[in-house]
Parts: structure tokens; sequence; C-alpha cells
């Protein structure tokens, strides 16, 4: 078996323990959540840091819940934690939908949200997910603690807003009330990577969108979102004709790339197909009643809760 | 004798193996649905494989492999590696030159390196050979080894591998000008050719069967144990063929065979990727021999799929000549197939091309003609792997791809065109264009079982309504197999020399408790449960009280393995015949006992178990323990009898079986992503006889998955400098739960003429089968779109790419 | 660095490497190989341990992690003699072939009938989905996990010793149809 290069463990008992080890320790040094993402690569000896911080055990950054009509997400919640959570399904189906292809529930059992979006995979599904929530990132560091919207925490592909001696402690959603939302996938086969996927939430008011959020990943979206036709969705009415164009105008700016998931023009007909579809889904559970606030459980009762 | 069951409600599969003349008895003497006797431990997670080995003062090897497909190595400086702390040796192929050991011979007759000296010729090539305390140690050594590479020009694309001026893999071989390894033919090409001349019809298609990988869940390795003071080499390796493997070390080693012993412990799949012997297990040899100490060595997931045996990896072009109403006339093919930068498949001598030649399928066609031309490339060899049957896979997934391809042309129903042209039940035994004698079978009754089971017509109108509204599409994908399995007979089939037969021997204990010692190893086929069973059937004693030795080379009687799903028609058949001529003594001895005739004596079993009586008076009788525990006493025994019951054989089987089936496959596909999702999969299976049917079931369900997994997601890709682009499970997908429907099964039951107890192999079948089928639905769904051919796997970018009108070329690097 | 886990009810208290993996301690230190490893990149699902009751794949957890947590192997499943009735649901329904993959199986089936004691074919499904199978089309592995929550149902309403049938195993080809 392939094996992690040697390395110093430290286990951080509160979250200013932990900025203290990554102070002490420097650039080589590493946090380890779920390790899902970090020990492979570390087997292959592609990371070889020095020091693994595990902040495992801090069950500060574990909360999950709504706080003054925020959904609040502490970094360290697990995916199965994430998908199972009756509030996040009623508030934000996009998640449950995103959660349900994300990996296998065992991985699920262990891996992270904060550890997904630190990873910054060019591919990951909930970078997609919170950019079209628009969610905001909070960072702790030394200096104290700092919030970054969530279109500005991904800097390129493996690279985050999070600087060397901070910590992504929890994420934000604000509740939109009337807003509904939707996750939309390609895969290869169940828990790959996806090929190409959109999420999106719409808010109506009065019988045309007021906001529209889009996120793509895995095909070269810059900040995993889709400005463009956020923008021309605002203040249309929806229907299967602006959604289509919606994702026309998605697909021509984002800018996949082919490997074995695909060919490029694969990719950004896909991006402009499951915008399409995610923007469809979204409206059809507004319509039905379930967006955020109208106080039905939309998640999938499959979900592993 | 046919009969036929499904098991599409409950309970319904209640198999018909009850035949006096193949000597089938019911449940518990012998045949039926009983549990395997190897549960006991794996639920209890008390399986003992290769890597659970482990022996007092122990070492860890790990192999240094090539990052490039083609280089010139210029140097390998061990040095440091060999001054890290717990480092114990470090074997370059310099080391094993001063030997005699740097190449080995492959099954196919070429040479293959142990560790690269000259060149490497694949990406993932083994180069050199650390030992240490532990593994962790021996990996952070392979990163203190430095080898300096000239790199070289690869060949990948086999299609330019015989260009003028490609670059040359094999210059280790005297005289080699360029990459080709072999032309081999098979049918008649003139009487062929001349029907295609004058035929009414004719289509021709493109298409290839990608590399693909057999990927057991249990990755190869080994562990070696050479003991200086006797001399003995002991070798744990997950190996199908452990009598093999010790001759082929003899030769490898110099060692003498009576000093080899080689023990296949519990192994965690095979598929065919463990029947050769591959470096690592060289290597790990080597380590023992100049440690002094145990040396275990196992290969890691993108080692195994780098480096050991792929499977397929045929282009192929088809060619059917046909009257205008559909029936078959002739057919041929070319073949170019890649083997990879050594010559190493595991086929009988005499078929380069395996057992491609069986390419007119199950139709009845009156000319054929196939080319084969082997090249190589720099990608790992390998070739026959993967429950293939030598080849049979690609052969079935031709003239089945090729039959729908004529439907299409003829607007044809692919059902109604393969009924007008199946063999006829008449026809058995039939002799094929190319030579091979089928056995047995009664294929439209299978076809129409199929076709009965999924509903076909119902399917059908289904499909006419969706293409008529619009919304996801539907395919149906048919699919009709023979295989021929079970090899030899040893005089036209051996590997290296030798003959594809296989001993057993059975002892009975004075208490008439037996122990079966078989050749052939089990990688989950239960053959410590069905072997039992047919000894138990010949006995009349119960399956419990017969155990199944095998997987070592000292408990064992000589013979080549499982592969091929040569299992039950080879040592299978060795099995009841031993059984046979132990019952034979016993009818001896119980005359003895009784003072009678032998020949006045019947065998029969009841409830009680089996006994020889006088013919006519049953309670004049002695029962199979009874004589066992005569056999032993002092009871003076007839001429003849020298004593015990015990017995050996060698069976060298008469001819190949052919097992068949019809598989249908039914999808959905959305064309706005090009997803498939496989709805239904009915497999009517006749492999002859069951013995224990679920088994046998088990067996069609595993390869059923295989047939999901080729044909819409498995794939070992290379970019133009030789890298492995599907180098681990994160990229070579293999089906999971999900992607698998509730399979649907039924038999039919035409026994094999020639086999002991009628049964036919089945380990393959599904896997040969069913590829065809889920490609012919995915291919049927796109219809409508002018698709007539796209090659596997039909990822969601191939079928929307095949959408568009350019299909992916699956073997290279998407662009 | 020094830790102890609770493996199967015992603690074990040893000095280890940071670096090494959960399945090499469990393997290798504690020598219960009934745990296995098939690939690294945590897809495949052999190594599949409980760590405080839920499944995690132990080729991508350090041992150090597991320091003051309690592990559960194949070789925990069985209690005082008796077989786990996902044990005995595998054996009964041929779910397994080669054995490689058994204990990771069997370990989330355990899990998920913790949870759910009567899970549909979907969600028995979606819970092994991310272990693989080369043997068996994952056709018999449902059948077992459905044999086993049957088998602790009619143990549960009967409040008596329910034996385990034979009449439903592999043999049934009962089709375990869209549940509740």
């Amino acid at each position: 078996m392939q094996v992690p290069a040697r390395f110093e463990y430290e286990r951080a008992s509160s979250v200013p323990h932990a900025l203290a080890l990554l102070e002490r320790y420097g650039p080589e040094s590493r946090v380890i959540a779920g390790g899902h993402s970090l020990i492979p690569m570390m087997k292959l000896r592609l990371a070889r840091p020095d020091v693994l911080i595990d902040i495992n055990g801090l069950e500060e950054l574990s909360f999950l819940g709504v706080e003054d009509d925020v959904l609040v997400i502490g970094a360290l919640v697990r995916h199965a934690q994430f998908l199972a959570d009756p509030a996040v399904g009623r508030y934000f189906p996009i998640f449950h939908d995103a959660e349900r292809v994300i990996a296998d529930p065992v991985v699920r059992n262990r891996g992270t949200v904060g550890g997904s979006l630190c990873q910054a995979d060019p591919s990951e599904d909930l970078s997609a997910a919170f950019a079209a929530v628009r969610a905001t990132a909070v960072i702790q560091g030394p200096g104290g603690v700092r919030e970054v919207p969530i279109r500005r925490f991904h800097r390129g592909p493996y690279e985050t807003a999070v600087e060397p001696g901070e910590l992504l402690v929890r994420l934000r959603v604000p509740i939109r009330p009337g807003a509904a939302s939707a996750y939309e996938k390609v895969e290869r086969r169940a828990g790959d990577w996806p090929v190409a996927a959109a999420g999106a939430q719409l808010r109506l008011d009065g019988g045309v969108i007021a906001e529209a959020g889009i996120g793509l990943t895995a095909v070269g979206a810059e900040h995993f979102a889709a400005p463009e036709a956020e923008e021309y969705l605002a203040g249309k009415a929806p229907g299967a004709e602006a959604f289509a164009e919606a994702g026309r105008i998605a697909a021509a700016n984002c800018a996949p790339r082919a490997d074995q998931r695909g060919p490029a023009a694969y990719k950004r007909h896909l991006a402009g197909e499951l915008v399409r579809r995610a923007l469809t889904r979204a409206a059809g559970r507004a319509a039905e009643g379930t967006a955020q606030g109208a106080g039905d459980r939309t998640g999938d009762r499959r979900g592993e809760g | 004798m046919t009969a036929e069951t499904t098991d599409t409600t409950a309970n319904a599969t209640d198999t018909t193996a009850t035949d006096t003349e193949t000597g089938a008895t019911a449940t518990p003497m012998g045949f039926g649905r009983m549990h395997r006797k190897e549960d006991a431990r794996f639920i209890r997670g008390r399986g003992n494989y290769v890597d659970d080995v482990r022996l007092p003062g122990m070492l860890h090897g790990a192999i240094l492999r090539s990052p490039h497909a083609h280089a010139r190595i210029l140097s390998v400086d061990a040095s440091a590696a060999e001054a890290h702390p717990g480092v114990k040796a470090v074997i370059t192929g310099e080391t094993l030159a001063g030997m005699d050991l740097a190449w080995m011979p492959t099954l196919s007759g070429d040479v293959q390196a142990v560790l690269a000296t000259d060149k490497v010729r694949f990406q993932g090539q083994e180069v050199a050979f650390v030992v240490a305390e532990d593994p962790y140690t021996a990996r952070d050594a392979l990163e203190l080894i430095e080898v300096d590479y000239e790199p070289l020009e690869p060949v990948i694309d086999a299609r330019r591998a015989l260009d003028e001026g490609a670059p040359v893999i094999r210059d280790d071989v005297e005289g080699r000008t360029g990459n080709h390894i072999f032309d081999w033919e098979a049918g008649d090409r003139e009487q062929t050719d001349a029907i295609f001349e004058r035929a009414e019809v004719t289509v021709a298609q493109d298409m290839l069967y990608p590399r693909v990988h057999p990927a057991p869940l249990e990755t190869c390795g080994a562990v070696a144990d050479f003991d200086r003071v006797t001399g003995k080499l002991t070798v744990w390796c997950p190996t199908q063929a452990p009598h093999a493997h010790r001759t082929l070390y003899a030769l490898v080693a110099g060692l003498p065979e009576h000093k080899i012993r080689v023990i296949s412990p519990d192994v965690g799949g095979g598929f065919g990727g463990k029947v050769g012997i591959y470096p690592g297990y060289v290597c790990a040899i080597v380590g023992s021999i100049a440690t002094g100490r145990p040396v275990k060595w196992m290969e890691d997931r993108s080692e195994n799929l780098m480096s050991t045996a792929f499977a397929r990896d045929y282009h192929m072009r088809g060619e059917i000549a046909a009257t205008r109403d559909g029936k078959v006339l002739a057919i041929r093919v070319k073949v170019l197939a890649d083997h990879g930068a050594f010559n190493g498949t595991a086929q009988p001598t005499k078929f380069p091309a395996g057992f491609f030649g069986v390419f007119t399928g199950s139709y009845d066609i009156r000319a054929a003609h196939c080319e084969v031309t082997g090249v190589h490339t720099n990608k790992a060899p390998g070739g026959v792997a993967y429950a293939c049957s030598f080849r049979i896979t690609e052969a079935v997934y031709l003239v089945e791809r090729m039959m729908d391809v004529l439907a299409c042309e003829l607007d044809a129903d692919p059902a109604e065109l393969r009924m007008k042209n199946l063999i006829r039940p008449e026809r058995f035994p039939y002799t094929s264009p190319t030579g091979w004698e089928y056995d047995s079978g009664d294929y439209p009754r299978a076809l129409r079982l199929a076709l009965d089971m999924v509903e076909y017509d119902k399917l059908r109108a289904e499909q006419a309504e969706r293409r008529r509204d619009g919304g996801p599409l539907l395919g149906i994908g048919i699919s009709f197999f023979t295989e021929a399995v079970g090899a030899g007979p040893r005089k036209h089939m051996d590997i290296l020399g030798l003959g594809m037969a296989d001993g057993a021997e059975l002892r009975v204990h004075p208490t008439g408790k037996a122990v079966l010692r078989v050749s052939c190893q089990s990688q989950g086929q239960g053959h410590e449960t069905t072997f039992a069973q047919i000894v138990a059937a010949e006995l009349g004693v119960s399956p419990d009280d017969v155990e199944v030795v095998h997987g070592d080379t000292d408990q064992t009687p000589f013979g080549l393995g499982t592969y091929g799903s040569r299992s039950t028609p080879v040592s299978g058949a060795a099995t009841a015949i031993v059984a046979r001529k132990v019952r034979e003594r016993a009818r001896l001895v119980a005359a003895a006992m009784l003072e009678a005739s032998p020949d006045d004596l019947e065998w029969s079993v009841s409830e009680a178990g089996g006994r020889w009586s006088v013919q006519g008076s049953a309670e004049h009788g002695r029962t199979i323990q009874e004589i066992a525990m005569a056999a032993h006493s002092n009871l003076e025994l007839p001429e003849g009898v020298e004593g015990h019951l015990d017995a050996v054989t060698v069976y060298n089987p008469p001819n190949l079986t052919y097992p068949f089936g019809a598989y249908v496959c039914v999808v959905d596909v959305d064309p706005g992503t090009g997803q498939v999702k496989v709805r239904r999969f009915v497999a009517v299976d006749d492999c002859g006889v069951r013995i224990n049917p679920m088994i046998v079931e088990g067996q069609i369900h595993g390869g059923l998955a295989d047939g999901i997994g080729m044909a819409l997601m498995q794939l070992m890709a290379f970019d133009e400098d030789g890298n492995h682009l599907g180098a681990s499970f994160m990229d070579y997908l293999l089906p999971t739960s999900m992607e698998c429907p509730s399979w649907e099964l039924g038999e039919t039951v035409t026994p094999s003429p020639h086999h002991p107890v009628g049964a036919k192999g089945v380990g393959e079948s599904a896997t040969v089968g069913s590829p065809a089928a889920v490609v012919n639905a995915v291919l049927d769904a796109l219809r409508p779109y002018g698709v007539r051919h796209a090659d596997m796997p039909l990822t969601p970018a191939n079928v929307w790419s095949a959408l568009q009108g350019t299909p992916i070329r699956t073997d290279l690097a998407v662009t | 660095m020094q830790i102890t886990v609770t493996v199967n009810g015992q603690p074990y208290t040893g000095d280890v490497e940071p670096r090494l993996l959960l399945v090499h301690f469990l393997r290798d230190g504690l020598g219960l190989t009934g745990t296995h490893w098939g690939c690294d990149t945590s897809n495949c699902g052999a190594c599949v341990v409980h760590v405080d009751g839920t499944p995690v794949k132990s080729c991508t957890a350090l041992a150090v992690m597991c320091d003051g947590h309690e592990v559960t192997t194949v070789e925990g499943l069985e209690r005082d003699g008796d077989l786990d009735a996902v044990q005995k649901g595998f054996a009964e329904c041929h779910g397994l072939q080669c054995g490689f993959c058994t204990p990771g199986m069997m370990l989330t089936a355990r899990w998920l009938l913790d949870r759910d004691p009567d899970p549909d074919e979907a969600r028995i499904r979606e819970a092994v989905s991310g272990q693989l199978c080369r043997c068996t089309g994952y056709e018999n592995i449902v059948r077992a996990v459905r044999w086993a929550a049957r088998h602790e149902a009619a143990r549960a309403g009967a409040g008596t010793e329910a034996r385990a049938g034979t009449g439903d195993g592999a043999a049934g080809g009962t089709r375990e149809g869209t549940g509740p």
C-alpha cells in the first residue's frame, strides 16, 4: 500500500490552540480534519507536511444550525451531518441534492464541509453549491475573525483566501424568504467527481426573479459562479426559455478543459444543460411552496439521516 | 434432456440437475443449493490471504517503477537507499543480470524483464527492488534511488505500431526491426471472399474492445521464504495456477522443482489476472535468497493497474455477408492486437490470438475467415485476463455487435435476425467453419426464454411510443453467446509445453470420511463446496464429510489451474472420475464382504447414503462407510485390491465444453447529458448440469456486473507520452451497487455429452456475454439519431459525442 | 507517540508512528487481518471498520487520530459465540465469493441496520455504494442485508429465539422491491 512520508502530529484542543500550533510550525504544517483529500495526497507523496494539526476534536467547529436567519455551518461539520440535517433540507435543498452525490456514505461520515472547501479542488461540488447561495466564509487568524464572501474565497485551483496561520471556522448562508434551490450533477459513476455540475437558487418576487444564484463546478467557471447568467435572469419571469438562455450564457462564460471525463465541448454543453435543469428544478420547488421559510421539509428522505 | 426455469418469482429456481445418466442426485448427497463451506471463515474475518501471511523475521519489499513509457536507463544509483536505516538489500537489474535472472520467460514464449537493465518499455515497469525491515521504510527508500533515464519516443497508438520508422520497442531481441509479433489466421479465406463477392448485402464495422483490467479487489503479492539449510523455497502468492508457477519457477530460477512449494492461500479474486508470474514474485524470491529471511511484497493498487495483466485491446474490423432477408452467409474479421511491451499473454501455445477463432459465435454460418496481427506498444504486457476464456470475449463482442449492425442495415429486428441464424438444435454436435466442435445446445429455446422474461414485444412497443413522444430514450440490447471452455484436450492445448489436463486424488479414511486433492485453485468460486458435492454425489456421502484440499503444490497433484472456466470442466471431471474409481474399488471390497461376485452388485444412493448391494436384495448390502472400514481392516481382500479405497486420476478432456446464453439488457438514455441507466438485465444461461445452482447464479451475477463496467465505465487510456490515465480506482471506474440493476436470471439445461456429470464451465460466461448486450442496448436507444456504433466504454461523454456524430476514440486521451 | 485505542471492546496501548494508517495498526499491530485493503484512494471500502460506531475507511485514517476512540472490526461482529445477523445473512444468501470485500460490506450493513432496521433495496444499495465487490454483482449482498433485517425483525417481534431459516437464502430469488 502507499504510505505517507514521516510527519509530526499535534492534536488541537481549541481553536486558539490550533492557531497557536499553526503559528509555531509555520507553512510546512497542515490542518487535518476528515483527511479524505489530504491523506491520499500524502500517500502519493504529493503532499509532505512536516506537521499535521488535527482539529477533529474541536466541537466548537461542529455547530450546525440557524442563527438569526442565517444558516451557520461549522467547518468541521461532516458531510453526513450536513446531509441529514432537517433545517438544511428545509432551507437549502441544494445542499441535500449535492451531498447525496458527494463521494459515498462512508466517506461522508468522515469528510468535512470545511475540508472540502479548503481543498479547493476545481471539481468540488460544495464550492458550486455555496457559490450559488452566496455564502460567507468565516476565517479566524491570530488577529481575529474576518469574513470573506464565498465568491472571493477560492483564488484558483487548490488556492483559497485562508492565509498561512489561519483557519476556516464556519460558513454563513443567509436564509432568503421565498428562495428555492437545486443541484444537478453528471458523474461517470456513483461517487465520482463531477463531469460537470450546477447549482441554482432562485428568489421570486411578484412573479419575477428577484435574485438568481448560479454555481458551476468542474467547468472552469471563475469563483464557481455564473454572474452573467444571474444578471440576465434578474427581473425576468421564470420559464423554460429564460432558463435555457441562462444556461447558454453560463456555458459561454465558462472555460472547461478536456480530460478523461470528457471533451471540452461536452462539458460546456453540460454547463448549459445543467444550469437549465437546476433552475427549472429550483423554480419547480418554489412553485410547490417548498421554498425557504415555507415550512415543508424538502430534504430527500433517502438522505443518510 | 432440457429444462428451463427462471427465478423471476420467489423460490422459482429449484434446479433440475437430476439425471441418473450423469450421476447426479439430489441434495444433500450431491448437487443442489448448498451453503458454502468456505463462508464460515470469511464471515468471521478469518480468511487467510497472502498479505495475512506473517513469518518470523519477515522483511518487506517495494518496487521502484519507471515514470516513463519508453526510456533508456543510463544509470541506477542505489547507494543512498542502501544506506537508509532499516534497508536490508536493494536489488537492481544489474544485480539480477549477475544471477542470470534479469529476464524471465513469459507464458507466450517471449521474455520479460524482471528488473529493467537496458530500457524501460512501459510506464510502471519494474526497475529496482528494496528489501527493508518494514513496508514503510521500504517505500521511503524507493525515493532515495536515483535513476538516470534518456526518454525515447514511445509507441502508444497500436494502429501506428507497424508504421515505417516507428521506434523499435524490443531491440533486446536480436534482429528485431519493428514491433510486429505474429500473424495468425483461421478459416477459409477463398471461400469466404467468394461469398462476399456475390452477397446481396454486406456490412462492415470497425470497433475497439478497449484495454481493461480485471482489478480483483486483492492486488497481487507474494511471500517468499528460502531456507538456506534445506534449500527449500516456499512461495505464498495468490496464483490461479500454483503448479504451473512451481514448474516455471524451477525453469526461471534453476531451482530443483522438488524443493519448491507454491501455496496459493485464499485469493481475493483473480478473474485471469493472477495466472501469470509477475516480476514482483521473482524479486521477492531473490530478496529471500539474498537476505536469508522471508520477504513479503504486496503491490499497491496503482502498481496493480499499471503493471499486471490487462485484457482485450483488440482493434477489430468485422464484415458480414448476408442475403437481403437476413440469412448470414459469411463473416470475416481483421484484428490488430495490442500485446504491450512483452508478449506475455496466458493462452494455449497453439493459439497466439487465443480462442478468437470461435468468432462465428452462435450462428450457422457457411464460411468464415479471420486474421489477427499482434503488435508491441509501450504499454504493460498481458492481453488474456479478465474472465475472457482466452479471447472469446472479443469474439462474442465482435459477432454480436455485427449482428446489430446488420440488423440496422436491413432495418430488421435484432431478435428475429438472431433467431433466423442461430445454430439449430439438431445440428449438434456442430462443427464451426473454423473447426470448433460445439458439444451440445438448444439455442432458440434459450433466446425465446430470455425474450419472454423481458417481455420483448412490450418493450419494443414502449420504445416506439417514446420515440414518437420524445423524452428519455429506451434501448433494448441482445447478446447471444457461445463459450468454449475447459481446456484441453492436452494434445491440442498446452501452456509452454505443459498439457492442459488435471490430476485429482481422493483418499477415503477408514470411517468413510474423504479428502479430495485437486490442482486447481479457487479465487472465490467455492471449490471447497462444489467439488465436495461432486464426490458426495458419486459416493453417496454428505458433502460435509469431504474435505477439499487445494492451492498447495506439496499437497495436491499436478494440474494447470483455474482460468478459462476450466475448473468444473476439467478438475470437476477429474473429481467425478476419481470418485468413480473409488466406488469401483469399493465394489470389489463389498463383493468380498458379501461373498458375492462384483458383477452381481448394484450401486444405490438413498437418504441413508451410498451402498453396494446384491442385485434384487437391497438389504443385503454394505454402505460406503462400512466398505471403507473393511478396506482398512483385516478382511481378506480380493485379487486386484491392494488395500484402502484411495484413488488417483488425471483427466484429459476429450473436447471443450460449450456453455451458452441469451442476454437482454434494457437501458434508459438521457440525450441531454449522455447518461445511461441500466433498467433491467435478463440473463438466460445454459451451462449444462448445475452442481450448485446458488454458486452458478452468483458467478453469473458477478459477470453481469463486469459487463456493465466494461460497457459503460472501465477504461485504461494512455496519453501521447504513454502516461496511464486509469492508474487508480479514482480513474479506473468499477461498477458499484448503484449502476447494477437487480439481475433477472433464467436457465436452460443442456448437459455436456462428454463431461462425466454433464457440466460445462460458467465462471466467465456472463463476463463474455454481457458487454455486447449493454452496448447493443445503448446503441439501440441512439438508433433514431443515425448512430450505428461507438466504442466502449459508453461514458456520458462518449454517448453525447456519438449523438453529435463524433464518438470518442477511447484508447487515447480525450482531447 | 503513545495511543490507546479500544478495539472490539479491548483497550490497546502502544507507541506508533504518527503516519501509521489505521488499517496497518489493526492488521500489523494487532494481527486483526480480517480488515483488508484494496486501494489507496478510499474508493473500494475493503478497509471499512467502525470508529465510534460509524463506518470509516481505515486506509484513509491515521491510527493516532483514533487515540481515545473505539474501533470495531469484523472480528468484533461475533458476540459470545453468536454470529451477527448480518454475518448469517451473508452466508445464507451467498453474499460473498472471494470474501475480500465482505468484512467491510458487513460492517456498513450493520451500521445501516442499526439506524434503519427495515431498509429497502435502494437504501441498501446506497449504503454500500462506496464499497466495491468484484464477485457478486451486489445482488446477493442486497439479499443478505434484507435477510438480516427480516431475521432481526422476526427475533425482536417474536421475542423468542427465531432461528435462522434457510428458506429464503440465495435460493429464494425473492425480489426485493421498493419497500416502504
